[in-house]
């Protein structure tokens, strides 16, 4: 639709033959230099690509491939340095596990009161206050983990026996962080779904809890499932958070109360000093780098795969 | 979506489902009541520690190793120095990519629908990531520019720019092919019909879009860490190739002392960013309601 209307407005004239009978030069040079605006885009993406991969190739010919990805040990910069990266695989996924049980039913839940629950007049208050809470820088976030929910909610409220820096705390704040994101695209599937489902079930004398768990959740679970992929993809790729409240030790198993270091955290400590260009540490931050950007992509491409979905059914 | 049978849906009507329905609707509420709570929470929490802490010498003041003296100078112009490059950067890169997309490109080639695809992929890349690449392009490797204001806002502004895009490739949408059509038929070029009569027209939705692109900019920590300055600046940044500290950076920085009273600096620095993301999201919304047009 759109694509057949732009072709009308750029050839159809031509194909008529009432075009213009003067080539316009300008007119082809203005639309090369909007080429190449939009593929800034493209070089972004190259130079992310290139910039990962070069140091990254380099870093394996020092340490085995194998040796990094099933290592149990990471210290990179002790003399000794080890360089098996599953500890910060662990911290990774132990605290996005955390945010993921904390935002997937609160998000939806919030999400199917606002679609299927909610007065208009509510919903028009409430989502743009879901928004200002996502709109809160993470470092904010932060500061809420460690200086407020670490000291006067897990350890004072519920009476924690837990280190100041833990997964727990910066799990549990990360999914506060990424809440709205879930809410509010899994809100927008599931005010996709026709009115006529709806309708249907209602007149086989269905209630509306019935309505929204058989009937609409299982018509937008696309949209959904997209939505919380997403939202793991924003939790597995946050920095800063898990860097003020979760603390950088390379910790394995699920102690929540502990430490723990992400991909991310470690990426941000090593990379804030002035390790030197081309040391073994500073290839370090482009190996795990690769590591972490690889894993939000797949990530990201399975959630634009659930997306088309869920429009190819209902547009 | 024809799995869902509505007849096998609907099971026959128990006692008890009226508590049934009662408490599904209370436990959907209270998640919608925590989400908001939190929200609550945060604002109190920030504001209780933290307005208290604003003043005129924490605005003026430099950063300082005691916590009673340090301010947000350094931090609070370095963030305007940021958000002045990305500017520069993102509005015409972004504003053109958008026309480009909208108006010149055939969707059905494969570099086109490369660069669509490509765009949605790097709205959702972490920002660590593009604190990376601003490290081995920007601050060293080729350019070698250094920690400076420069690599900084580039970076910002790379990260952002598709947030731009998609905003500004929605204001163009929404500007009606009639509005097209009538130009050309009056013997416009197509490079005139989008200058004079599609961009005017765009200008509210790009502008609300590049305010909330740049808000987001402001608040972003992870990159700036590795293409920001050392944590401690006590100086204005004067250019381009000045080093510099931002906002966040200094909030991480302050997070990072063991000094309690550095918290308190920490949630003070907090209201003046809310402060600032307030007045940026209000001239946002201000645009859009003032100027947006129903076609």
């Amino acid at each position: 639709m759109e694509a057949a209307s732009t072709t009308i407005a750029a050839g159809g004239v031509e194909a008529l033959g009432l075009g213009a009978t003067r080539r316009r030069h300008g007119e082809r040079l203005i639309r090369l230099a909007l080429f190449g605006a939009a593929a800034v885009s493209i070089l972004t993406t190259v130079g992310i690509v290139a910039s990962l991969l070069g140091e990254t190739v380099r870093f394996f010919r020092e340490v085995p491939v194998v040796d990094f990805l099933t290592g149990t040990e990471w210290s990179p910069l002790f003399s000794d340095p080890k360089f098996g990266v599953l500890p910060l695989v662990n911290g990774t996924l132990l605290i996005s596990a955390i945010a993921l049980l904390v935002a997937i039913p609160l998000g939806l839940g919030a999400a199917v009161y606002l679609s299927e629950y909610a007065r208009p007049g509510v919903r028009r208050v409430v989502k743009p206050t879901l928004e200002i809470l996502a709109g809160v820088p993470t470092v904010v976030f932060g500061f809420f983990a460690l200086t407020f929910f670490t000291p006067d909610v897990l350890r004072g409220v519920f009476g924690l026996d837990i280190q100041i820096f833990n997964a727990l705390s910066a799990g549990i704040v990360m999914g506060i962080m990424v809440l709205p994101t879930i809410a509010s695209i899994s809100e927008d599937a599931m005010t996709a779904v026709p009115g006529a489902l709806r309708e249907g079930a209602y007149g086989l004398g269905a209630s509306r809890r019935q309505v929204s768990v058989r009937v609409v959740f299982p018509a937008a679970l696309s949209g959904i499932v997209a939505a919380v992929v997403l939202g793991a993809s924003r939790v597995v790729g946050e920095t800063v958070i898990a860097l003020i409240a979760a603390g950088s030790l390379p910790n394995t198993g699920i102690r929540v109360g502990e430490s723990y270091e992400t991909m991310t955290a470690f990426i941000a400590a090593t990379g804030k000093g002035d390790i030197p260009t081309g040391s073994l540490e500073y290839k370090t931050i482009f190996a795990v780098g690769m590591l972490l950007f690889v894993s939000t992509l797949l990530l990201n491409l399975l959630s634009i795969r659930f997306v088309r979905r869920f429009r190819e059914v209902y547009e | 979506m024809s799995a869902v049978d509505p007849v096998a849906a609907i099971p026959h009507s128990r006692r008890g489902d009226r508590w049934r329905e009662h408490g599904f609707r209370i436990a959907l509420l209270s998640c919608l009541g925590i989400a908001i709570g939190m929200l609550g929470v945060l604002l109190y929490e920030v504001g209780k520690d933290g307005l208290g802490a604003v003043n005129a010498d924490f605005l003026t003041s430099f950063a300082s190793a005691n916590p009673q003296r340090a301010g947000i100078q350094a931090a609070l112009m370095g963030t305007l120095w940021l958000m002045a490059v990305c500017i520069v950067f993102i509005v015409p890169v972004g504003v053109a990519s958008a026309v480009y997309l909208e108006e010149y490109a055939d969707s059905r080639r494969w570099w086109n629908r490369l660069i669509e695809v490509n765009i949605q992929n790097l709205a959702a890349v972490p920002s660590i990531v593009y604190g990376i690449l601003g490290l081995a392009f920007l601050v060293r490797g080729p350019l070698s520019l250094g920690r400076v204001v420069l690599a900084g806002g580039l970076t910002l502004g790379l990260l952002v720019l598709p947030v731009v895009i998609i905003a500004s490739r929605e204001a163009i949408r929404a500007v009606p092919t009639s509005i097209r059509e009538g130009a050309m038929a009056l013997g416009a070029t197509q490079w005139q019909t989008i200058s004079r009569q599609v961009l005017p027209a765009a200008v509210p939705g790009m502008a609300t879009g590049t305010i909330l692109a740049l808000s987001r900019a402001i608040g972003e920590t992870a990159p700036l860490i590795l293409v920001g300055a050392a944590t401690f600046v006590a100086f204005n940044p004067s250019g381009l190739t000045d080093s510099f500290t931002a906002l966040p950076l200094q909030i991480f920085s302050w997070l990072s002392q063991p000094q309690a009273e550095f918290k308190t600096r920490a949630a003070g620095a907090i209201v003046v960013l809310f402060a600032l993301l307030l007045a940026m999201n209000a001239v946002a919304i201000w645009l859009r309601n003032r100027f947006e047009r129903k076609w």
